[in-house]
Formats: structure tokens, sequence, C-alpha cells
């Protein structure tokens, strides 16, 4: 029983790692390159969340609409000031902007009296509920995580495959010059990307805060998404919420069953073996160069 | 002549697709070879087999090295260079934040006399090494004309001048067998004559032995001993220049004849 | 303007290329001799940091910079020598011995987090060192029988063979020596096959191969030196702070030195000391200014945070070949006054185009 309950609480987990990875991964999959800001856009956006609700005091629906939206649209125009320029740099360039974003973001939250370097609860609606099946004890809040994380999971799938938007996304990742000769608005498409990609972390971030309280080092935990990603294979959709599963699920049983200091570093050791044995994670794709 | 490198049964499989069906040849000592065909025929295909970077589903690669015959697919892919094996890409692979002096400079590591230590220190070893590097990478620039680019890193310089630089590299490893991939695609009427006076030079001079992938049919007449016409992977024909380009199936899939298009004005009317 | 005519081939090999070069070179030199009785004892500690970040950021150089290969938790390295370093000068090993030894634990420990390099390439080489820095920080924290867990362990002063440096300017010229050891190595190893050899690596690896470079050798021994040299930073590091604890070492740490060199100018030697010097004297320039800032800027708890990222983000977009770049544009602009031409330095537009085969 006691596994049982550990195996939900880590899957509740790997869920969050999963939706943060999807972030990296849409990311990766329309404009190939890694983005390290995703955690700090989830802290952003359950900041935001908490902003609405305790500020301005709106009800629950209307704090995750606004902040959904509120997200997206920093997405967008982030992309648009900061991303686009630096489009066709070495990825080592990017991923460097993307830490500095990451600090900036960090540091503004800090910045802000009062609120920014406390922690807070976000009062949801089904805080503190708990279902009782059998011996089990399910908490409200897992359960929404993995319902939630099933749905935009579903939607961006049906996205990426019969949308022409998606495929528009996929052209324009795979050859950006071929994409603008064929027609394709590779800019604008880019932006929505990132748009779309901090909606998702907005989602990770609303999700995550009943279970570890919204405050400036949120952001963190997003460092633990990455192995997520690289196990699932950077680039595969699914595999981002398999491999925050996996990595969540390990993470958990882990911190039960093996001494002190496993389950920190439990993700890591996750990866590197994977990364040993399949070097391109589980759904990845091959990495080579045809000469 | 005797023979420098010998294909047998060679075949490549990439999931579905046979990239090169039981193809054999032989290369002889001295002579240029040139494989022709459409795209997609599996001649470059053929010469990542022979770099290595491919390994054959079934079949083996025979070369004559200086110590001895080698079963070329055991080999893996760095060893190569220092058999005395070097080639050019299709899409120039330079290096590109590179000068065109550094280029020609890395083409002469399989030569390298130095160990990391060595290195490290700058000891007069090291020192010397780096002078008869230089001395040889100053003798390919002086066979290519490349003096005027000597310091200029390869990200700025024009195509042409890149496809001369690559050849460049491949010659400063003094290889015995040189496979030049596409060596005139991209190039004008002055470079392409330029590039055939230097693999006749390459040829006559210096004595290395060409394979070479080519489409331009005056080119391949101008230079080649012998000829390799492929389609589909397979192996089309086999001879001088001249029996090859009257080959009537080497004409149906690749050189075109004045009967094609005659079927079209049929079909219009 | 200054014209160099070449006229034998030991003149392109030589490190200083012309007798400006060495004339400055020689200056710096002395002017660094003389820093202990020229400047406070202060700013003199600020510059043994620059140079102890400078030779780790040689090293971290010559990894990313030369060779192509990201390593985002290059802190462990600087962990593993800072420690070694401790635990041996405290049972009495002389300095020498105890740093020979803290090199070559990390270049083992290098040698061991490279081996995902030879399969793995771009992010998934990121991910698995970055894995690799979580995993040793946690092994600093946890074997407390030997580095103390926690709380952390003081160092005793280097001792070399019974002269014992136990004085500021003493320690100063410990680390300049071998910072212009370092330098020089590395300087030797890139006019030489081996750094070639790296550099084509990180342009071209098929191309690499082709011309003969074994590709796992050189990326082992890219990481094995890159961690050797960490190692020697860390040594040096824990002698000077004479304290500490395994937080020290983890991922804002290794991003630290990341910054240094991308900001310093990413793929060249002055680069790695620019960035060394930006590291250790930014924090100072924030602490001075916050006295001229209003008190919600000033005094705001994220302000290091939010400059720190803003240079990053500035330099990224504005100047990609970082402080070593920006002044090679200035020097060139002196030179060959009144010629110098906006674009002179401009990238080529590129486009992204895919590696990937799917």
């Amino acid at each position: 029983m006691q596994f049982l309950q550990l195996v939900i609480s880590g899957i509740s987990q790997g869920c969050i790692y999963g939706l943060i990875a999807l972030g990296f991964v849409l990311i990766y999959k329309a404009t190939e390159t890694v983005s390290f800001a995703q955690g700090e856009l989830m802290m952003l956006g359950a900041f935001c969340g908490l902003g609405v609700m305790t500020f301005l005091e709106y009800p629950f629906w209307v704090a995750v609409l606004a902040s959904i939206a509120a997200m997206a649209l920093f997405g967008i125009l982030l992309e648009r000031a900061v991303i686009r320029p630096i489009l066709g740099q070495p990825a080592f360039s990017i991923v460097m902007l993307t830490i500095g974003i990451g600090y900036v973001l960090r540091g503004l939250v800090t910045t802000i009296p009062g609120i920014g370097t406390e922690t807070h609860s976000l009062p949801v609606p089904y805080k503190d509920m708990a279902f009782n099946l059998g011996a089990l004890t399910l908490n409200a809040e897992q359960l929404v995580v993995i319902g939630s994380t099933a749905v935009l999971c579903g939607a961006l799938f049906a996205l990426f495959k019969y949308s022409k938007l998606g495929i528009a996304m996929q052209a324009s990742s795979q050859n950006q010059l071929a994409a603008y000769y064929m027609g394709i608005p590779v800019k604008p498409l880019n932006g929505l990307v990132w748009g779309l990609a901090s909606a998702v972390a907005a989602v990770a971030g609303l999700l995550l805060a009943p279970i570890t309280f919204v405050h400036a080092n949120m952001g963190f935990i997003g460092l633990k998404a990455f192995p997520a990603a690289v196990v699932g294979g950077f680039g595969s959709l699914p595999g981002a919420i398999v491999g925050g599963l996996i990595i969540g699920v390990v993470e958990s049983l882990s911190g039960f069953y093996l001494p002190d200091g496993f389950k920190d570093t439990a993700a890591y050791i996750v990866v590197l073996v994977m990364l040993m044995v399949q070097p391109n994670g589980l759904f990845g794709e091959r990495l080579r160069k045809k000469v | 002549m005797d023979s420098l490198l010998s294909a047998q049964n060679l075949s490549v499989r990439f999931g579905g697709v046979l990239a090169v069906n039981n193809v054999s040849f032989d290369v002889k000592r001295g002579e240029v070879f040139t494989l022709i065909g459409p795209n997609g025929a599996g001649k470059t295909t053929v010469f990542n087999l022979i770099s290595r970077i491919y390994t054959p589903t079934t079949g083996t690669i025979d070369y004559q090295s200086s110590q001895g015959m080698l079963r070329l697919t055991d080999q893996p892919a760095h060893k190569i260079a220092g058999l005395g094996i070097a080639r050019t890409f299709q899409n120039i692979e330079l290096f590109e934040h590179a000068t065109v002096l550094h280029n020609l400079l890395i083409g002469r590591h399989t030569h390298r006399q130095t160990s990391l230590w060595q290195d490290m220190l700058f000891t007069g070893t090291a020192r010397a090494a780096e002078l008869k590097a230089r001395e040889k990478a100053e003798e390919v620039i002086d066979f290519l004309d490349l003096q005027h680019h000597r310091d200029s890193l390869v990200a700025g310089l024009p195509y042409g001048v890149r496809k001369v630089v690559e050849l460049g590299r491949a010659l400063c490893t003094e290889p015995q067998l040189l496979l030049l991939d596409e060596p005139s695609s991209g190039l004008n009427v002055e470079e392409t004559e330029d590039m055939a006076f230097w693999i006749q030079d390459i040829q006559q001079e210096l004595g290395i032995t060409v394979l070479m992938v080519e489409h331009d049919m005056t080119l391949v007449s101008k230079v080649s001993n012998r000829v390799l016409a492929m389609n589909q992977g397979e192996v089309l024909a086999l001879g001088s220049p001249r029996e090859v380009q009257t080959h009537p199936g080497v004409i149906e899939a690749y050189l075109g004849t004045i009967d094609d298009v005659s079927n079209l004005r049929r079909e219009a009317a | 303007m200054r014209f160099i005519f070449k006229t034998d081939y030991a003149q392109d090999i030589r490190l200083a290329k012309h007798g400006g070069h060495v004339f400055w070179y020689s200056l710096l030199v002395l002017c660094l001799l003389a820093a202990p009785w020229l400047i406070d004892e202060y700013w003199l500690a600020q510059l043994t940091f620059v140079l102890i970040y400078g030779i780790v950021g040689l090293g971290l150089m010559l990894l990313a910079g030369f060779t192509g290969l990201f390593s985002i938790g290059h802190a462990a390295f600087l962990g593993v020598g800072a420690y070694t370093q401790a635990v041996l000068t405290n049972i009495g090993l002389p300095f020498p011995i105890a740093l020979a030894l803290s090199a070559l634990l990390s270049a083992a420990v290098g040698l061991v987090v490279g081996l995902p390099a030879l399969r793995v390439k771009g992010i998934y080489l990121g991910i698995a060192t970055l894995s690799f820095g979580f995993i040793v920080e946690e092994v600093f924290a946890r074997w407390e029988k030997v580095t103390g867990g926690n709380a952390g362990i003081h160092i005793k002063a280097p001792d070399l063979f019974g002269l014992k440096v136990d004085t500021a300017d003493g320690f100063y010229f410990l680390c300049l020596v071998l910072a212009v050891l370092a330098t020089l190595a590395i300087l030797n190893l890139l006019r030489s096959p081996t750094g070639r050899a790296f550099v084509a690596i990180r342009d071209s690896e098929i191309s690499a191969q082709s011309m003969g470079i074994q590709l796992a050798y050189y990326k082992t021994l890219s990481f094995a030196l890159s961690a050797a040299l960490a190692g020697i930073g860390g040594a040096l590091y824990a002698h000077k702070l004479q304290f500490i604890s395994p937080d020290q070492f983890n991922i804002v740490q290794s991003i630290d030195l990341l910054l240094m060199i991308v900001v310093g100018g990413l793929g060249s030697v002055h680069g790695a000391f620019l960035g060394a010097i930006f590291l250790i004297v930014m924090p100072q320039l924030i602490s001075l200014s916050k006295d001229f800032l209003p008190a919600a800027i000033g005094q705001a708890p994220g302000l290091q945070s939010v400059v720190y990222g803003l240079v990053l983000i500035a330099f990224v977009l504005f100047e990609p070949m970082g402080l070593y770049g920006r002044w090679l544009k200035v020097r060139t602009y002196l030179q060959i006054f009144p010629f110098y031409r906006r674009g002179m330095f401009k990238r080529q537009k590129s486009f992204q185009k895919s590696d990937r085969l799917k």
C-alpha cells in the first residue's frame, strides 16, 4: 500500500516535470533551441495566478484562464524581443540567453516589495481535499495534476499531428530557409510556439503551487525537468511526459527505500543511465549529419 | 598496373532502402576512376563506405596500403586518413571558424610527430614539426594558388574557393588515393577547367590515384581513365569514358536521348 | 596602421606576433609582478581571485570554446580539486604534490564525465554534465568522513617543501605563476596538432574523422585537461578561502563559470581572463552603485540576479564575441583609422537548419 501511495505521488510529481519538459520539447521541436527559462516561466505563471486571486480577488477559474493568457502573451513578447534576433546563432549562445532570461525573471520577482521574497500558498478550491480508495489516500491536488496533464497532452498531440499549424511548426524547425520559401510565416510561428510553451509552463505552475507553495525559487524544479526531457527523448512530446513520469516515480520510491541523498540525485542518475543505454532517449530521434 | 582498391559485392541497406546493391569495382594504381550516375544512384554512399562513415551490410573493400593488403571494412573511420585515403565532401565540410592555413594544417594531422606533453611544452621537436607541417601546407598552397586566401577565415570565402580549399586539405594528408565528391559542382566554366588541370596534375605530377564522382561529362571524358556508371544502387556499365557514354543502358538512365523528347511531343498531340 | 611582413614560417608560429605584442604583454607582466606594492590588500585579493577563476576559465574555454563540448556542471571539477587539496594538505602533504594529485584526480573525474561525450552531443551532453554536477555536489555533502559534509572543512596554508606561504602576497605570486604556466600551456596546445584537432572537432566532426582525428581520444582528452585546470583552480580557491563547503560548488557556480566564458568571449584565451575580471568586478560594481540608486532598486534582493541576467542577454544579443570581441573591434578601429567600416565584423545571416534525421 505504501508502495502504491508512493507511486501515485511520484506520478503526480512526474506530471509536473513532464509539463515543464513539454515546454522545453515544444520549443525544441519548433525552433531547435533549448530554453532554460521554462522553470522561471512556470514560477511567473504561479505568481500570476496568486496575484489575480489574492490581490484582484477573482475566483479560481478566472485566475487560471487569466494566468494562462497572460503568460502566453508574455511568451510571445519575449520571443519577439529577445529570442528572434539571435536565431541562427550557435545553440550554446541561445542556451546562455535563456539562462539570462531566467536570472532576470527571478531577480525581478524578488524585487517586488513584500511578495517577492515570501512563500505564499495558492487558495485553490480543491485544497486539502482527499479521497479514500480503500487504504489509499488520494490527494485531490495530485489527481488534478494528473488529470490536467492528460488533457493537455492529448490536445497538444492532436495539434501537432493533425493541424496545419503543427506541421508548419515542424517544417520550420527542420529547415527554416525552406520553410520561408514555402510561405510559412516562420517568425510569427516561433512567437506562437513560445507563447504556447509559456502557457504550458503557467499551467504547470498553477498545478504545482498547492503542493510546493508559490515562491521565487520555484523555478529550480525546472532543472529536474531536463532529465525528464532527455529520458523521453528531446524532440518527442509523449517522450517528455513519459520521461517526467519515470523520473517522478523513481524519485518518490528512492526517497523512501534508499538512503538519504538519493532522492535529490535520483533524477540525474536515471538520466545518466539512459544516456549510456540509449543515447537518444526513449522516443528520441537519431542525430547524425548526412554528408 | 596493380589494383589499389577493390570493392567486392558491396551492399548497404538503410532501413527499407537498399542504397547500394552488389557493387563491385576495382581502382588501379595511378588512374583516374570516375563514378557517374543520376542523383540517388548511391555514388556518395560508396564514398562514405570507403571512408568508413557507413558500414556495408554485405561485401568487403580491400586496399593495398603501404603495409600490405588490408580489409578496409574492418578499419574504424579515423584510421582511413592514416592509410593514405583522403576525401572531399559533396557539401563542403570545412572548418568554418578557422583560417584556410589552419584547415590545411589540420590536414597534416596524420603526419603528426609529437605527443601531448611535447605540444603543451612546445619543445624543440614540436617546433621543428610545426615548421615542417607549415612547409608542406605551403607546397599545397602553391600547387592550388591559394596564396591570396591564406589567412582568410573560411566562413567568408566564396564557394569556388572553398571547394579548392577542401581539395587542398585533402592533398595535405599526402594520400595515395584521393576521393573527390563532385569536384566541379557549383563551379563556373573557368573554375571547372582549373579543376580539370589540377586533377591531371595530381595524377601525373603527384602520382596520386583519383576516385571521383562527377556529373560534368566533359570533365569526365577529359580526365578519366575508366568510368563506372551506377543507377539505383547498381552497376550499369564499366569501361573507358567513350564506352560508358555510348552504352545504351547508361544513355537511357542518365544521359538522355533525342527519342525521349519525341515521346513527349507525340503525347501532347 | 601596422603591417606585418612575414618572411619566415617561424613568425607564424611565434606566440608574440610582433613587437607591439612583446611590449604590451611584458608591461602587463611587470605590472602584475609589482601589484602587491601598487594596490591595497583588498584589491590584491580580488586580483588573486581573478587569476584563480582565469585558470578555471581557461579549462572551460578549452572544452566549450575550442572543442565545442558544453559542460554545464563544471563546478564539480572545481570542487573535486578543492576538496582533494584540502584533504591532502590537512594530512601534511606539501603543496606541489597535493596540487599535482588534485589535478590528476580532477582529470580522472573529467575522464569519467567525458564518457557520455563519446556517444551524445549538444544538449544531451549538457544535461549529462549537469547531472554529474548535481551528483558530485551531493557526494560532497554526504561523504562526511572525508569532506566533512555540509559543515565544510578548513584548509591549512600551502607548504612548499618547508617554505610556508601564509601571506596574501606570497599566495598571490603562487597564483600568478600557475596562471602564467596554464596560459602558456593552452597557447602552446592551440598552435600545435592537439589544439587544431580540438578546433576541428568543434567545427565538423565528420571531416575531423576523415582527417584522421580519433574523436574518442580527443574528446576525452579535452575533458581531462579542462577538468585538470579546474582542479588546479579549485585547489587554489580552497587555499584562498581557507574554508570550503559543498554549496560553493553547486549549479549556480557552474553557471557563473559559463557566464564568465560567454561574456569574456567564446573561443579566445583572452576571454577566459576578461570573463574572470568581469565575474569578480561585477558584484563590486553593483554594491558600489547601490548607493547611487533609489532604495527600491538598490536594496532589492534580486538586483544582482537581474543585472547578471541582463548582462548575459545583452552580450549574447549584441556582442556574441564577448568582451574580447569588443576589444578586437576597438583595436581594429584604432589600428586602421580612418578606414574602419561598420560591417567589418558582421556575421553572415544564417538560417537555422536541423541536423535531426527524422
